[in-house]
């Protein structure tokens, strides 16, 4: 039934080195696992870098080659590890042939970028961060290639755009590499998001990510009515990533990078991860003629553009990457005819790709690092000076142009044949013959413009650097590379052969054709049309030559239509035209009209369970009025309305008014049996008064006078109308809305569990105590975190306070009464101010130990009683801030140890050591115990564990409250003082 | 008594929302006091009105009916304490826009 999937073997029969599962995820981790590594290293630590680096891929590369056996035998390694199962999402790893090909591509290739690497990079340049991406990028690159799970590969994928990203970016003190850096990540970024939405649908149709059930499934993926939106999906993914028209504009914009980076993720590995997945899925997509339009024009157009383009880049680095879209083109269009014969020449083209371009780039790497320049209009005769470079090149530019005994020659055969061969009836199959040709024609152009002008020609005249060869080491990689083209080409059945064989299978199956890898098939049509090629080329440089040397970049009228412009334009329209035009319509940077909409909002949200359910008044009862609380309440709502009258001209009465609010309901309260809840709005009301006042100091004067002179426009009028109106239309909703809810029947609450348990299990008779220190202990905590976490910010907002100018000066009266003191020769400074609040101030001082008994007091009582940590610790801060008042900063930080911060952090640390304290028992988190302790001459004292979770609240409230209230106090001091220095400053110069 | 109640908490909630429209920082933050003594007052009296009934147990054990609803309170408790904080933050904030940008106005600059 399936065929694809290879026959199962008992464990026994196998020969192996290492279990499938350790082989393959040692492969995965340990890149990552170096990256981490690499990232600890010193700045400068190039040669260790290199030496692990190269490590980490010398032992992948073995860990392929320890694998090759067994897929040979077997056809694929699989290791599996559940990770998501119910989304059928797993972390499969699979290495088939293919996969293994790829495998060896970027662990081989990868050694010996990091060879070239560690001569490349400068002693200026941060090696760690370079070794670190470098490594993590071939993880994910491994991952990519050996993931079994199409998710896992988006996965990867995705990592391998994020690390491209930062390695284009590794000089971010350029514009070019950050702008380069972004075009990619968003080009790529925007592509692999597709992928993904692919992928989902194929797994939609499927029924499973896993890659093996994909694989088997091509009938039912290529007969579902979603299969051309998977396409679609799919292929933004790919050709995104492979740079493929019309997404290629990314490429050339991202030789910013390192060359390095160039030579392994833009030529050998990343780019080449587009048309991984296009191979990988050929046999379930492709074949159908939305596959053969879709892939065949992005490819036919990316083969002839790129090369086209090629031609006229002044850029060494610029031509490759042109070339490097051009040859992507041409696998791109291989895998479009959807025949078995193209599928295997567009196996055969990437792993010949990978060897010369990643040797080019090198070369483009060595003159550029010993000349100094990249610009082919400068660079001349360079073989002079570096002989070997130069031939080293110019082999690989023959491999690039597709000359004979050369490894590019062989798959350029291959693409001939096919390009004759008749697949579809269509226009592009018409066409396929005459654009091969063509585009091999500018592939020859382009190659002997690279050696030509700079190998030969007269010396160069102004050069940054005198050039010579590089270090051997530097060199060897591209040797290395060189004769491998230059051995595949010349016996490819016996080197290359079998290994291709293995890929080749492992992606077609048994749809494997017959095909021969030698070199020599004779005088037929392909032959004469590489000899049409190579002699057009030629006579097209011969014609060129001059306009070249002085031509603008770009070629003629095509540069004129850049795509990085065009990319720019679309981001710029996106992210900011219509992000503007939105804005401005549909938003405000002001702040009065969106607090408008969310209160109307919020009112219409609770009206809209009355109209959906109904609005009727309660069946309860009402309870009778009693007069003094409708006493207290006309006295209260009065305040509130005069507050809110006053609030802009009179702070000072508004401030009193809110607390006459503050005071109506904490009476109200005491009356309806909270008294917990009095005690606390009580003092809470006390510090909020001290604070207001605080900070009343610092803002603007208002006289109503003055404004008056100003006077009230229309539009102001309106605004306060309709203001006026949403608050009574609130006002009387929230009322309706009250008197509602207090007169349905109450239904069964969670009420009587605490009333049953609070004493019995809990060890207090207080039960809103007992429900905040032990039942909802963890609610407590994190709102104590989240006082501390205020206090703390309210603390750093201030350090940096810059009061407005006209606030620095001491206020009015206190200028006033100076002036008094000065005037009279028997007063100082500040007497008035002492003599006039000198009873309450004594009074105040003699309080401070009455006010911390209170304190203690309503802190061990809690636990039965009225009273409780938060209480207790907003009493004893209260303690603190009447000193304040009463003494003036300086003579209380004189006499008294104030620390609040650290009294926020132990009162942190108690209460969640005392939560952890139940772990030592057995118990989760915050368990409380309580029993009753008999003390001598105090009696039975109460001392749960909770009594010590509720120390940690005191003293978290304590400093938070002191914190804030003394670095607001502080602040007179501070300015006056800074005030003072500047005006000394001034008076220095 | 609910009717006074439901009235005090209307009313404390209008003039509170009146303020939080105003452009005046000051006024703002008064206007978010007031709302916060009608919305403790609010989820009080989820737990109905009762005089003379403190949750605080005479007995070994409590029931509903002889005592005010506990939960209530231990929410609008820890209420009061975080909208002091709240009260302070803000503070500081409209202080450090005022020194920032020269006017209390809440946008940070006067309207044209």
């Amino acid at each position: 039934m399936d065929l694809l999937r290879p026959p199962h073997i008992p464990n026994q029969q196998r020969l192996r080195l290492m279990n499938d599962d350790v082989l393959l995820t040692v492969l995965i981790v340990l890149p990552f696992a170096g990256s981490l590594l690499a990232a600890t290293f010193l700045p400068n630590a190039r040669n260790s870098e290199a030496w692990l680096a190269g490590g980490v891929a010398f032992a992948c590369l073995a860990l392929t080659f320890i694998a090759y056996p067994a897929i040979v035998e077997h056809g694929a390694l699989r290791a599996q590890f559940d990770w998501m199962p119910q989304l059928g999402l797993s972390f499969t790893l699979r290495m088939d042939g293919f996969a293994w090909m790829f495998a060896t591509l970027i662990s081989g290739i990868g050694l010996l970028v990091v060879f070239y690497a560690r001569y490349y990079m400068s002693s200026e340049d941060p090696v760690p961060r370079f070794f670190s991406f470098f490594l993590a990028f071939m993880g994910a690159m491994l991952g990519v290639v050996i993931s079994g799970n199409l998710i896992l590969l988006v996965f990867f994928w995705e990592l391998t755009s994020i690390f491209s990203f930062l390695l284009i970016g590794y000089w971010h003190h350029t514009a070019g590499a950050r702008d380069g850096a972004r075009m990619a990540l968003t080009v790529t970024g925007i592509g692999g998001l597709a992928l993904l939405v692919g992928v989902l649908v194929i797994g939609h149709i499927v029924g499973s990510y896993d890659l093996d059930a994909v694989l088997a499934s091509g009938d039912k993926i290529r007969s579902s009515e979603l299969y051309l939106p998977a396409l679609i999906l799919i292929l933004l993914g790919a050709l995104t990533k492979s740079a493929q028209f019309p997404f290629h504009f990314w490429l050339p914009n991202a030789m910013a990078a390192p060359t390095p980076v160039s030579a392994y993720l833009h030529s050998a590995t990343m780019v080449k991860a587009g048309i991984f997945l296009l191979a990988r899925l050929w046999p379930v997509l492709a074949g159908t003629p939305e596959w053969f339009w879709l892939v065949g024009l992005a490819g036919m157009s990316s083969l002839l553009l790129g090369a086209y383009f090629a031609i006229f880049q002044h850029d060494l680095k610029g031509l490759l990457a042109y070339s490097t879209i051009s040859h992507l083109g041409l696998i791109t269009m291989l895998l479009s005819l959807g025949s078995p014969l193209g599928a295997v020449a567009a196996i055969f083209h990437m792993m010949n790709h990978a060897t010369f371009k990643a040797s080019l780039f090198m070369a483009a790497g060595i003159i550029d690092h010993e000349t100094g320049t990249r610009d082919m209009r400068k660079l001349d005769g360079l073989f002079r000076y570096m002989p070997v470079t130069a031939t080293l090149a110019m082999v690989a530019s023959a491999a690039m142009a597709g000359v004979p005994l050369l490894n590019g020659f062989l798959s350029k055969e291959m693409f001939f044949a096919e390009a004759i061969e008749t697949h579809a009836l269509s226009v592009l199959d018409t066409a396929a013959p005459y654009v091969a040709v063509l585009a091999s024609a500018f592939a020859v152009t382009y190659s002997i413009r690279l050696v030509h002008s700079v190998f030969f020609g007269p010396k160069p005249t102004d050069l940054p650097r005198k050039p010579h060869e590089p270090p051997f080491w530097m060199l060897f990689p591209m040797l290395f590379l060189v004769v491998a083209c230059l051995i595949v080409g010349t016996v490819p059945g016996r080197t290359i052969g079998p290994y291709l064989r293995v890929a080749v299978e492992s992606v077609l199956g048994p749809r494997t054709p017959q095909y021969s890898l030698s070199v020599w098939h004779g005088f037929n049509l392909p032959l004469a049309m590489s000899a049409i090629a190579l002699v057009a080329g030629t006579l097209l440089y011969l014609a060129l030559r001059k306009y070249l040397q002085t031509c603008p970049e770009g070629p003629p009228v095509f540069r004129l239509i850049e795509g990085r412009r065009i990319f720019e334009r679309i981001l710029v329209t996106i992210s900011w035209k219509w992000a503007r035009f939105v804005e401005s319509y549909l938003s405000t940077r002001r702040l009065q009209p969106q607090l408008r909409l969310i209160v109307l909002a919020a009112f219409l949200a609770a009206l809209l369970p009355l109209y959906i359910g109904g609005f009727g008044l309660g069946v309860v009862e009402v309870s009778a009025v009693d007069p003094i609380l409708a006493l207290v309440w006309l006295v209260g709502a009065g305040c509130a309305v005069a507050a809110a009258y006053q609030a802009k001209y009179h702070r000072f009465a508004a401030l009193i008014l809110l607390g006459g609010a503050g005071l109506a309901t904490c009476i109200t309260f005491v009356w309806l049996s909270a008294p917990d809840l009095a005690l606390t709005q009580l003092l809470v009301e006390i510090v909020t008064t001290v604070l207001l006042l605080l900070g009343l100091r610092w803002l603007p004067k208002r006289i109503e006078e003055t404004d008056a002179e100003i006077g009230v426009t229309w539009k102001m009028r309106l605004r306060r109308q309709n203001d006026f109106v949403v608050a009574v239309l609130v006002g009387i909703g929230i009322a309706a809305l009250s008197f509602t809810v207090m007169t349905q029947p109450l239904s069964e609450t969670i009420a009587s569990f605490f009333l049953e348990r609070a004493y019995t299990e809990g060890g207090g008779r207080n039960v809103v105590n007992v429900i905040l220190v032990d039942f909802r202990g963890f609610d407590t905590l994190g709102e104590i975190t989240v006082l501390a976490i205020v206090a703390l910010s309210v603390f750093a907002l201030l350090r940096r306070f810059r009061p407005a100018p006209e606030s620095v000066d001491s206020p009015e009266q206190q200028r006033i009464q100076n002036e008094l003191d000065e005037a009279d020769p028997d007063r100082k400074p500040g007497d008035t101010v002492s003599d006039y609040l000198f009873v309450p101030a004594v009074i105040m001082q003699w309080a401070f130990p009455v006010i911390i008994v209170l304190a203690l007091y309503l802190f061990l009582r809690g636990h039965d009683l009225p009273g409780g940590g938060f209480v207790a610790g907003i009493a004893m801060a209260a303690a603190f801030i009447l000193q304040y008042m009463a003494a003036g900063t300086k003579l209380v930080e004189n006499r008294l140890r104030i620390l609040p911060v650290s009294w926020i952090g132990l009162g942190l640390l108690t209460a969640v050591s005392t939560g952890m304290g139940s772990w030592l028992f057995g118990y989760p988190f915050l368990t409380t115990h309580s029993q009753y302790l008999e003390l001598p001459y105090i009696g039975k004292v109460p001392a749960a564990s909770a009594l010590l979770f509720d120390l940690g609240v005191f003293t978290l409230v304590v400093g938070a409250t002191v914190l804030m209230l003394i670095a607001l106090a502080h602040q007179s001091v501070r300015s006056l003082r800074a005030a003072r220095a500047s005006t000394q400053q001034q008076d220095g110069a | 008594m609910e009717l006074i109640l439901s009235i005090a908490i209307g009313v404390l909630a209008g003039s509170g929302v009146w303020l939080l429209l105003r452009p005046r920082t000051y006024q703002v933050i008064i206007g978010l006091s007031l709302i916060s003594y009608s919305v403790n007052l609010f989820i009080f009296s989820m737990g109905r009105l009762r005089s003379n009934a403190p949750p605080v147990l005479a007995g070994q054990t409590g029931n509903i009916a002889d005592y005010a609803d506990p939960v209530p309170q231990a929410l609008v408790l820890t209420a009061i304490v975080i909208g002091f904080a709240t009260t302070a933050l803000f503070l500081v904030v409209l202080l450090a826009s005022r020194g920032l940008t020269g006017t209390d106005h809440v946008d940070g600059r006067e309207q044209q």
